[in-house]
């Protein structure tokens, strides 16, 4: 299953991407289950997406929560609690 | 409403309040009340100078996390319209950054509505602001603040997980 990965802000400057495609394994099926997955690479990935950090997720461009399914094709975004207006 | 009435525009270009409730009050002789909020750049934050903003943001959610704002607050009062404009890119101090606009019949419904719709969008429309000040450039932190005022409208589907006390990277 591929989907794509979208970060903003504060997170796509510390993780040094803005867009990217990926091949996930099998079992990962949840946005809480991409968040881990990409952890998993180590490094600033770890220290951006742990547990714990103020992070916000979207999936296909609605804000989410780690439970929500994915599909193939799918867009995952990462980001920083919103403060515009 | 009206079809093909440009309730939420994201945009780089300022935005002219006047002409924008004329546009709104054109269509309907029925409007009695006329609410606007305009949002502006301040030169302070936090304790610092800032010389200036730049305002970024994700395309395609934004238009729709907006409309659904829009569309929430036109199905919780009877408003006759409702608009919003939000800028991006880089901004100066004085300049605009949001405009909410809200039209109806009497001004209660159109104060509460204007109110609900920008207390909305700081919590839940993805836009976020990074400022340039002498100490260098900075993300703006969520506020509290705003998460305490979204919960005034009792909006139980709240799946961001803010909550007060979260959030501050610093």
């Amino acid at each position: 299953m591929n989907i794509e990965l979208r970060f903003f802000a504060s997170v796509r400057e510390a993780l040094g991407v803005s867009q990217e495609t990926v091949a996930l394994p099998a079992g990962v099926a949840t946005v809480g289950d991409v968040r881990a997955f990409l952890r998993e690479r180590g490094g600033k990935w770890a220290e951006v997406l742990a547990d714990g950090r103020a992070l916000r997720m979207a999936y296909d461009q609605q804000m989410t929560d780690a439970a929500t399914p994915i599909r193939d094709g799918g867009e995952v975004a990462f980001f920083p609690p919103v403060t515009g207006g | 409403m009206q079809a093909g009435n440009m309730t939420v525009r994201v945009q780089t270009e300022d935005f002219d309040v006047s002409s924008e409730v004329a546009a709104m009050r054109a269509h309907s002789p029925r409007i009695g009340a006329v609410v606007t909020f305009i949002g502006t750049v301040r030169d302070m934050n936090d304790g610092s100078s800032v010389a200036e903003m730049e305002l970024e943001h994700y395309p395609g959610m934004t238009e729709k996390a907006l409309q659904a704002i829009v569309e929430q607050a036109k199905s919780r009062w009877n408003i006759d319209d409702a608009l919003v404009i939000h800028r991006v890119g880089p901004l100066l101090p004085r300049d605009q950054i949001v405009l909410v606009a809200v039209t109806s019949a009497h001004r209660g419904e159109a104060f509460d509505a204007c109110e609900f719709i920008i207390d909305y969008l700081k919590t839940e429309a993805p836009f976020w602001k990074k400022e340039q000040t002498p100490q260098g450039a900075r993300w703006v932190d969520a506020r509290v603040i705003d998460d305490e005022a979204l919960e005034k409208w009792h909006v139980s589907d709240n799946k961001t997980g803010n909550k007060a006390g979260e959030g501050s990277g610093r």
